[in-house]
């Protein structure tokens, strides 16, 4: 098989995809968490502070999402057929709340009524953390493996089988990482008697993620053996938890000294490694088939051809940057704390 | 019903839905181009208003666009995993150039477009409108490559057999530019002009005749006109390049737009019409001999038609294809005359003298998007039964493992979802255009209030 600097290219594209997702998860993840904290404001220049905190920024955001489902789609044809149409509710409620919540981010400033703007608060609050329960629960199910048939078509059914003890305690762990990351985002973004609320709701977020996070790892190494096989074998590896345990109690350690920009660093760091644990466990498969291990959606039986990963790779080379240079920009436009008077259009 | 029928009307559904918004972004974005391109250049005042009015109204769009459109690129893998993983090589490449090359530039640039007015130099927010524009406009590239793929396939071969067949790239750049794809590239912009610019013509239509904002509408109104009347002429050649490029690579096809079974006889081309499948005839008013003529400039040259395919490789609903081509042409007609009408009331400087004309453009911003989606109509149903013309047949491509039950349901909840949508659409449209782009005392209220909270901060 053709190599790039010793690497396949399914491993190359593994990883490419595996970044994209990891950078959603981290963008997006502290708007989901700003969210998810929404209906804990109870004033109504908080919750528009709060919002204002995301506005001109969730939709680029939301470009890696775009981005990383493209390139899914494209690089691994196969996975992307069989994880979307075996998660087929799961996906199709996050489609749902992703319109909710990006209409309600629009929609709410747009009328002055209380009524109006409440309902859009509930609206955008339930959809951040639904699709923060949500991208865990998928997760989940990939970490947990599915019934898969020789032609790498899912054989389960149902409308209820997404949601299984793993899955859902992935997706509360999910809830949890991105309330702890949205909080120390939005301590960036404010001052006054509002940081001082949100500097008491992280250190709620921060014990509820690391509760649900030992939780949920607990229950992995007592039911889910086939994720260990990786670290037992290459003892090596086990580094990588601890980093993320380093990287974990970071966090309070710099919340308590108020150096919030490093505090968001390390959080983003743990939805990263938390990523890489997850890709390890994985490699180099995509999707385990729990009844028949030959049946098991690989990055090489998934992947597209390699000329088109050669292809795609040229589009990352030069597209990639360009992402970055505009994130750059932008964040760098919209820059400090959010003043409500001179925002807006 | 079953799994595929109801598959079929949830894309059908979603994307038609979807496709309300797109344009009017691509279009608006246009206008917004030009207004705030005048603005930053000659400095008067109303341009720069009229950019931020039309600022507004392109962010409602926008919005939904974005959300709407996510739903398509997931649906492929939800309700279509057998496409998914014929197509991905190719049809995947395309979507994620879609994010990394126009997406990703759009939606970045958005932030400062809408909020970056005191944030940024104005040649610099000018850059921003320009990359949502241009933004916008490489995203119909790539997805209208996509889809052209999909009428037209090319630069391809097909690996492994059965289930496991795939199509792979072979030659990217022929699979890019595959037989179709320029021809309907620049027939859906120009849609697209079309219907941001009768949206915008609507609207200053409509403050004319109730005396609002006159001064600046009239302006708007002339620019768009322009803008209307260009892109309605040239959508005709766009128009007549598709047809002829589908009667060469999609015979069938172009047999049912005409109602034409005869496997080969001079075909004619209809005004209007009604086709009876069963008798195999149209009843209608027709030019007889015409769409021989159109394509091959002979009255008398037999043109391919419906029974020189077997039944299974025809589209089946030859009537709702033949009704939906017919009417987007009936419209693009109408919209030629009317546009080019005005440039003539214009050039007699009677333009803003007949209310019933000003009428008749508040209303006629319905008709581009009714256009454009009976053309998406026309070419989705004329290509079946394939979803990828002659490889891949629609009743092949759906997910095995979705059950009829999870399609009903996701196809219910879509429905409840994207009627709250449009009703949302629709008020706070209305509400944008009765409040109107800021008159000139609205418009400095917020530097007065600024100097006043500056005074009194400083005392």
């Amino acid at each position: 098989m053709e190599t790039l600097f010793g690497l396949d290219y399914p491993t190359w594209w593994f990883l490419v995809v595996g970044g994209l997702f990891s950078g959603y998860a981290i963008l997006d993840g502290f708007d989901f968490g700003a969210g998810a904290w929404h209906m804990f404001f109870k004033r109504d220049s908080s919750r528009e502070t709060a919002l204002k905190a995301i506005d001109p920024t969730w939709h680029g955001n939301e470009v890696w999402l775009v981005i990383g489902g493209g390139t899914l789609f494209a690089g691994f044809p196969v996975f992307y057929g069989t994880l979307f149409s075996a998660m087929y509710t799961p996906f199709i409620l996050f489609l749902l709340f992703i319109i909710f919540r990006g209409i309600s981010i629009k929609f709410r400033n747009m009328e002055e009524m209380p009524w109006w703007r409440k309902m859009w608060d509930w609206s955008y609050s339930i959809s951040s953390i639904m699709l923060a329960f949500l991208s865990g629960v998928v997760l989940g199910n990939i970490l947990n493996g599915m019934p898969l048939d020789e032609n790498f078509e899912y054989v389960g059914a149902g409308f209820f089988e997404f949601l299984n003890p793993f899955s859902i305690l992935v997706g509360v762990t999910s809830i949890a990482l991105f309330m702890m990351h949205g909080a120390v985002y939005l301590l960036l973004k404010t001052e006054g008697q509002l940081y001082n609320r949100i500097q008491g709701f992280l250190k709620r977020g921060m014990a509820f993620f690391i509760i649900s996070y030992l939780v949920t790892t607990a229950y992995g190494l007592f039911y889910l053996d086939h994720l260990l096989i990786v670290f037992i074998e290459n003892k090596i590896l086990f580094v990588v938890p601890f980093l993320v345990f380093l990287s974990i109690a970071n966090v309070p350690r710099l919340a308590s000294k108020e150096k919030y920009g490093w505090a968001f660093i390390f959080t983003s760091l743990t939805i990263a490694l938390l990523l890489v644990i997850v890709a390890f466990e994985l490699y180099p498969r995509l999707l385990w088939s729990n009844a028949i291990q030959a049946n098991s959606i690989t990055i090489y039986n998934a992947a597209a051809s390699t000329k088109t990963l050669k292809i795609m790779m040229g589009f990352v080379a030069v597209g990639g940057p360009l992402v970055l240079i505009y994130s750059y920009f932008v964040y760098r436009t919209f820059w400090g704390k959010v003043d409500l008077k001179t925002e807006g259009y | 019903m079953d799994v595929e029928i109801l598959s079929r009307i949830q894309f059908a559904f979603t994307v038609a839905f979807h496709y309300i918004y797109p344009p009017l972004s691509i279009g608006i974005g246009l206008l917004m181009v030009v207004f705030e391109s005048i603005y930053i250049r000659t400095k008067k005042k109303e341009y720069e208003v009229l950019a931020k009015f039309w600022t507004k109204i392109f962010a409602i769009t926008f919005g939904i666009g974005v959300v709407t459109g996510i739903v398509m690129e997931f649906e492929f893998g939800t309700n279509w995993a057998t496409y998914s993983r014929y197509v991905g090589d190719i049809f995947g490449s395309a979507l994620a150039a879609e994010g990394i090359f126009a997406f990703a530039l759009e939606s970045s640039a958005l932030g400062i477009l809408l909020f970056g007015w005191n944030r940024v130099k104005p040649w610099v927010h000018l850059v921003a409108t320009w990359a949502v524009f241009l933004g916008s406009m490489f995203s119909a590239v790539w997805i209208v490559v996509a889809n052209s793929w999909q009428q037209t396939p090319a630069g391809y071969h097909i690996v492994g057999e059965g289930m496991q067949a795939r199509a792979e790239i072979v030659d990217f750049w022929e699979m890019v530019f595959n037989p179709s794809s320029l021809d309907r590239l620049t027939h859906v912009w120009l849609g697209a002009f079309l219907a941001g610019a009768f949206l915008i013509l609507s609207v200053h239509a409509y403050y004319i005749i109730r005396g609002k904002f006159v001064v600046m509408s009239k302006k708007a109104f002339k620019i768009t006109l322009v803008v209307a009347a260009v892109s309605s002429l040239a959508q005709l050649f766009t128009g007549h390049n598709s047809a002829e490029g589908v009667s060469v690579n999609q015979p069938a096809k172009l047999a049912a737009l005409e109602g034409h079974f005869n496997a080969d006889a001079p075909a004619d081309l209809y005004l209007f019409g009604w086709v009876d499948k069963e008798k195999q005839e149209v009843i209608g008013l027709k030019l007889p001999g015409g769409l021989s003529f159109m394509l091959h400039q002979n009255f008398t040259t037999p043109v391919t038609g419906l029974n020189a395919f077997p039944e299974e490789d025809r589209p089946s609903q030859v009537n709702a294809v033949f009704q939906f081509y017919h009417l987007m042409v009936a419209i693009g007609m109408f919209l030629i005359v009317l546009s080019l009408f005005a440039l003539v009331q214009w050039k007699r400087g009677k333009l803003f003298e007949n209310k019933w004309l000003l009428w008749t453009f508040v209303f006629t911003a319905i008709l581009p998007q009714l256009a454009n989606q009976f053309g998406w109509f026309a070419a989705e149903m004329g290509r079946q039964p394939w979803v990828v013309y002659g490889l891949l047949r629609t009743s092949d491509a759906l997910s095995k493992s979705v059950q009829a039950n999870q399609v009903l349901f996701s196809l219910i909840l879509f429905f409840i979802v994207y009627t709250i949508l449009l009703l949302l659409f629709i008020y706070l449209m209305n509400k944008a255009i009765q409040k109107g782009p800021s008159s000139e005392i609205d418009f400095d209220e917020g530097s007065l209030n600024k100097e006043i909270a500056n005074v009194i901060s400083k005392k």
